[in-house]
Parts: structure tokens; C-alpha cells; sequence
């Protein structure tokens, strides 16, 4: 591998990245002094440095395309460390209990604030499970998602205002909000598909979002709303600390009940029926599959768990204004349903915990955060595009032809 | 006896362009027909103008169920003449890839289902019922076709005739009472084509499904179909059974060309 060929294309990589990184890296202009530094060493950094990392690359990529050629020819995939531990039940139900102790200890052995940004992550895992259904598995792509977000939130920060109705209450009804918004959205786009749809979808987000930050006497604008209560317990006035520990119990409910769902929703009749949807909608339709319905139950059920998580978002937060609901939002529920692994709940599960935990435990890096977090992203893209956990088919088995 | 499937005059012009011209096609009960032609004769276009995938410009379809009450194709949705009993299979295949085999037969049989999404959540004892039922009809089905051993397997990881297979075991999913398939021997070898050959024997008559089939291998045609249609350019040129087509100039044109010297 040390070929002359291979550490001559190392080394072109390596000028090429030192003359691009040059302005940046080498040059620097003092504006107080105005003098220029001219730091020729981090030059010099960058060239050791792209010359080994191209090594790395070059390897990893020729191992991941060996392990590909591997699965062509027939020998066994090697199965994945998650699907192994699901298949073997010596190692399914003691980490799975395993897991259980420790969501339930969390919030007494940790603290509060990370307490919180687990509360967040959950959030997260219940709102890509939601655009799991839409991109995932019906594959639909959805650039607008967050505007479902939004309207749970807005509904529940809302109807507390004006009517005063609690958390509990508001919680379904924002569910239903926002699945009667994603329905509405569903009509104007049953003929779209991929990149169009991705754009009207883009759109419809930014109408929302833009509604509300002009609409000033219903939404109250830029300023947002303020003093949204967090979620009661029985009249009992919780200190603030014992309020974000019960908010996180709120969310792993929420978050299990949204995984028991979609895992009934995914291997029923229309789960299967968006799957093929998502595969050949031609043939989908030919084999007597309504498109139609099946499209809208999609936008539906998936804006749903939008609504849950925003209304979440907004009793947990206590305030809410349009900037929490930018398109980068959906950019990182999308990210979350990608990098994860489109159509596995587990996988959804873990890039949920991955993409907001590690930006959060990246503080350490500050300025090299979202450089890192990036490097990840494109990583991963590239050694494992169909995501952390691939969706992996139920199996059945079957006795052997008993003829009648 | 009334013909199970009757097409009058159907049309089909795309722009200025007249793909289909008045062609009449009728099947009878328990009959192979097949539909013949050059490549872009206008045979895949007839099948989906059937189907309802486009919109017939003129002509009636009618569909008469041994038992059922005649009715009118025109206008409907694909999936609703799937449901009243049309099946077709897909000239370049069209499997649900990233499904298992079990699976693609399982979206057949969906418009026989009626579980919905709270049946789907709660998993009532009828959802569950309804679901084992689908599993075993699937199953038996993929016997019948020989596919039983690929059960599990994702569909694009099969070999090529196993997917042409898995198309017309999708489609025989849906109960239809007739089997459109749209080139099944394309890309077949000899061997491949022969057990296809028996397969649709056996489908008609065991299944007691009708079919209408558009295929470009002449011996497949000639030994299988009690009826054959050519059609050319959008029009259909000539009608009868194989020895009848077998010795008809204009279909000897059609596929030969002309001679210049006679």
C-alpha cells in the first residue's frame, strides 16, 4: 500500500490542501498593529497532516469495498453488533434491563443540566421516529417538518394563554393539530415526489414560520410567548429541579410510547404499504395500494409526533418564539433520520442521542465544535450512507409444504 | 358466453401522436390470449390504458366476473381495477427491492385486507387473525410459483427469472380473476422460459385465472395462447388462433417488412 503511485497521489493531495488552507492557515493580519504573520509552520502542519489522514482515507475506503465485494459474492453480511444482541436473548433482556436501570437512576446521578439536554435528545428521538414514518419508510422527503414543531408548540403555548388549559390536555390535542396540518399539507403535494417535493415542503415550513413571526396579534410576533408553564403533577408545586427530573420521566414515557407505535405502525398493513410506496409507486398503485390514503396517513401520523414534541418543547423551554423553528431544525430532525438509519427505530434512536448529545459534550472543543460535527456527518455519508443501524426485515419461518 | 374482458375502440393519443387506434380485444373465461406486435406497436400502452395508468381518449372497457356484475373500467384508478380483479405484471420489472419476497406478495394482498391504523396499534384479535392469514396465503402462494426457498431474501438479491416469478406471484396476490403480464419471458433463457411456460398453464388452469399476455417470444406465444392479437403502429392488423396468425401476410409483414421486388 506504500506504493510509489500511492505516495505520489498522497502527495498531491497534501499540496493541493496546503494551498487552499493557505489564506487561512498561514496568513494573518494583525488589524491593530497592521502587520502581516506569516505562520509557515501550520503550513507545513497541514501537509504532514493531509498527507497521513489520505492514507487513512484510501484504506478505510478500500476496506469498506472489500467488505461490499465480500456481500456480493455470497458469503454471510457479517451481522451487526445491534442485530446480534436482538437475535441472542441471553444478551437481549439483561441489556435491556440493563438500559431500563439506567434511564430510570439518570436524572439522581446526573446532573441537572444534563438532565436537561437528555430531556432534549428525547424530544429529538420522538420527533425523528415521527419523520422516520414520513421519509423513512414512505419516503416522502420533508424539508418542512419543523413547521409541524411549531404548531404543537404554538398550540400549547397558546391555548394555555388564552384558555388556560393545562399540559395534559393540550398534549393530544397538539398531537392532533399538527397530524390535521400534515394532512392539509398532504393534499397540495399527493402528485410530488423527491426533489419537488422536498422544495414545496421547504416552503410550506418557511410559511409557517413567517406567519408567525409577522402575525403579531395572534402570535405575538418575534417577541414570542413567555411564562408557558411546565407540566403540572396532581396541584403539586414542584421545586425546579424536581420539575426537570419529572419533565425527563414525561419524555422516556412519551418516547416509549412513540417506539411502541411505530413499531406496530411499521409492521402492519400500512406500514408495509408505505414501504412500497416509497420503492415503486407505480407498482404500488398497481397492486391495488391507494396512493392517495396511504400518502396522507403518512404526513399525518408522522406530523403527529412533531406535535407531541412540540408541545414538549414549549412546556419545557417556557418560552417559545419563531427562531426555535428555523429550517435548520429540520435539517437536524432530517440528519437524525439519515445518520440514524432511515426506516430503524433503533437507529433513529441512536442519531437522535448522538447528534444532540455530542454537540453538547463538544463544548470542550468550542470553536472546533461544528468542525468536528461536520467531519462526522461527512464520515459517515461516505463509509456507511445507509446509516448507523440499517433497517433490517422481519424474518418468517415455515414448515415445510404440507400439501392438502 | 360473455367475454370476461372486452375492450371496444380504445384510443390512446399522446399529443398528436395516436398510439392506440379503436382496437377491440376480448377474453374469454379460461382462455390465454396474447397481444403481439413490433417493439412500440402500442402493447404496453394498451395495458395501461387498461389498468388505469392513462386515460383511454376514446373506447369502453368492461370487465364481466364469472358471477359478478358487468362493469365499466374507464375512470378508475389503478388500485380500484387492481381490486375489481385486473393484475398485471411490469415489462421492466418493477419489485418492491429493498422488501422481502414475503413481503412483495404481502402488498398483493393489501386490497384484500381491511385492517386500519388503530387495528394496526392496538393489534386486536381480528388484526392479528387478518395479518397470519395474509402471512399463509403469501406463503402458499410463493409454493405455488416455486419461490418458497427465497421466502426471506430481499427481492433485488434474486436471480433475474426468480424476479420475473415474484412479479406474477405479487400479482396472482391480489385474487385477480385475470393476469395481464407484460413480457414475462424478457430476458429468459431456454430452460427459464419453459418453466414459465408451465407456469402459466398451470395458473389458468389450476388458479382458473384468465390471461392476456404481450410477449416477443414466438415460440412461447404460438405454443401457449388460444387467441392471438397483432397489433402495429397503434392498430390492430390481425386477430385468430396461432395457425390462423401463423399464415397471415400482413402480420408476415409487419415483422418482416415489406418485400420490395413483389
Amino acid at each position: 500500500m506504500f506504493s510509489l503511485n500511492e505516495i505520489k497521489k498522497s502527495a498531491l493531495i497534501a499540496l493541493w490542501f496546503m494551498f487552499l488552507t493557505f489564506p487561512i492557515m498561514v496568513i494573518r493580519v494583525n488589524t491593530i498593529y497592521k502587520t502581516i504573520e506569516w505562520r509557515w509552520e501550520r503550513l507545513f502542519m497541514v501537509g504532514v497532516g493531509t498527507f497521513v489522514l489520505s492514507f487513512v482515507w484510501r484504506y478505510a475506503i478500500k476496506r469498506k469495498e472489500e467488505g461490499i465485494k465480500k456481500a456480493d459474492m455470497g458469503e454471510d453480511a457479517q451481522q451487526t453488533i445491534a442485530q446480534r444482541i436482538m437475535e441472542n436473548r441471553n444478551i437481549y433482556y439483561p441489556s435491556l434491563a440493563a438500559l431500563a436501570i439506567f434511564v430510570v437512576i439518570f436524572p439522581f446521578v446526573f446532573s441537572m443540566y444534563q438532565t436537561n439536554i437528555m430531556t432534549t435528545a428525547l424530544i429529538y428521538v420522538v420527533v425523528g421516529l415521527g419523520l422516520n414514518i414520513v421519509v423513512g419508510l414512505a419516503g416522502l422527503l420533508d424539508l418542512g417538518y419543523v413547521a409541524f414543531y411549531l404548531v404543537g408548540a404554538y398550540t400549547y403555548a397558546l391555548l394555555n394563554l388564552h384558555f388556560g388549559l393545562g399540559f395534559w390536555t393540550v398534549l393530544p390535542i397538539g398531537a392532533l393539530f399538527a397530524g390535521i396540518f400534515g394532512f392539509i399539507l398532504g393534499f397540495p403535494v399527493l402528485r410530488l415526489r423527491g426533489d419537488y417535493l422536498a422544495i414545496v415542503t421547504l416552503g410550506f415550513g418557511e410559511i409557517i414560520r413567517l406567519v408567525m413571526e409577522n402575525w403579531n396579534w395572534f402570535s405575538f410576533g418575534p417577541s414570542g410567548i413567555a411564562n408557558i408553564p411546565r407540566p403540572g403533577l396532581f396541584g403539586l408545586k414542584l421545586s425546579l429541579h424536581q420539575n426537570i427530573i419529572y419533565i425527563y420521566f414525561i419524555m422516556i414515557g412519551l418516547a416509549i410510547f412513540t417506539i411502541f407505535v411505530v413499531r406496530r405502525l411499521q409492521d402492519s398493513r400500512l406500514g408495509r404499504a408505505w414501504m412500497a410506496l416509497r420503492e415503486d409507486e407505480v407498482a404500488c398503485q398497481a397492486m391495488g395500494i391507494d396512493k392517495r390514503r396511504t400518502k396522507l396517513s403518512a404526513f399525518g401520523l408522522g406530523a403527529m409526533w412533531a406535535g407531541l414534541g412540540g408541545v414538549m418543547f414549549a412546556a419545557k423551554t417556557t418560552f417559545i418564539n419563531p427562531a426555535s423553528f428555523t429550517i435548520w431544525e429540520s435539517i437536524i430532525i432530517l440528519c437524525v433520520v439519515v445518520l440514524g438509519g432511515m426506516g430503524s427505530i433503533l437507529g433513529v434512536i441512536c442519531g437522535a442521542m448522538i447528534l444532540i448529545l455530542l454537540p453538547e459534550y463538544l463544548r470542550a472543543f468550542s470553536e472546533y465544535r461544528m468542525l468536528l460535527f461536520g467531519a462526522i456527518l461527512v464520515i459517515m455519508m461516505v463509509f456507511k450512507p445507509e446509516g448507523m443501524i440499517s433497517n433490517v426485515r422481519r424474518t418468517y419461518k415455515f414448515e415445510k409444504n404440507k400439501q392438502p | 358466453m360473455e367475454p370476461i374482458l372486452q375492450v371496444k375502440e380504445l384510443t390512446k393519443d399522446f399529443g398528436g401522436l395516436r398510439a392506440l387506434d379503436s382496437i377491440d380485444l376480448e377474453v374469454h373465461a379460461g382462455q390465454i390470449a396474447a397481444l403481439i406486435g413490433p417493439n412500440g406497436a402500442g402493447k404496453t400502452t394498451f395495458f395501461n390504458c387498461i389498468t388505469g395508468i392513462y386515460k383511454p381518449t376514446k373506447g369502453e372497457m368492461l370487465i364481466a366476473p364469472q358471477g359478478k356484475k358487468k362493469k365499466r373500467l374507464n375512470g378508475l384508478k389503478p388500485n380500484h381495477v387492481t381490486e375489481s380483479g385486473l393484475a398485471r405484471t411490469f415489462q421492466n420489472i418493477r419489485l418492491f427491492q429493498n422488501m422481502t419476497v414475503l413481503e412483495n406478495v404481502m402488498i398483493g394482498r393489501h386490497c384484500r385486507m381491511h385492517a386500519g391504523i388503530p387495528g394496526a396499534i392496538i393489534k386486536n384479535p381480528a388484526t392479528k387473525r387478518e395479518e397470519k392469514q395474509a402471512v399463509d396465503d403469501s406463503y402458499r402462494i410463493l409454493e405455488k410459483i416455486g419461490l418458497e426457498q427465497y421466502v426471506n431474501e430481499y427481492a433485488k438479491n434474486l436471480p433475474y427469472g426468480a424476479q420475473r416469478r415474484l412479479e406474477i406471484a405479487r400479482a396472482m396476490a391480489t385474487e385477480p380473476f385475470i393476469l395481464l403480464l407484460d413480457e414475462p419471458a424478457a430476458g429468459m433463457n431456454a430452460r427459464e422460459t419453459k418453466e414459465l411456460d408451465d407456469l402459466i398453464i398451470r395458473i389458468r388452469d389450476q388458479e382458473k385465472i384468465s390471461i392476456l399476455l404481450i410477449e416477443h417470444d414466438m415460440k412461447l406465444v404460438m405454443s401457449l395462447s388460444d387467441m392471438i392479437y397483432v397489433v402495429d403502429y397503434g392498430k390492430k392488423i390481425a386477430q385468430g388462433t396461432p395457425a390462423e396468425i401463423k399464415n397471415n401476410p400482413d402480420v408476415i409483414k409487419a415483422y418482416l417488412g415489406e418485400d420490395a421486388d413483389a
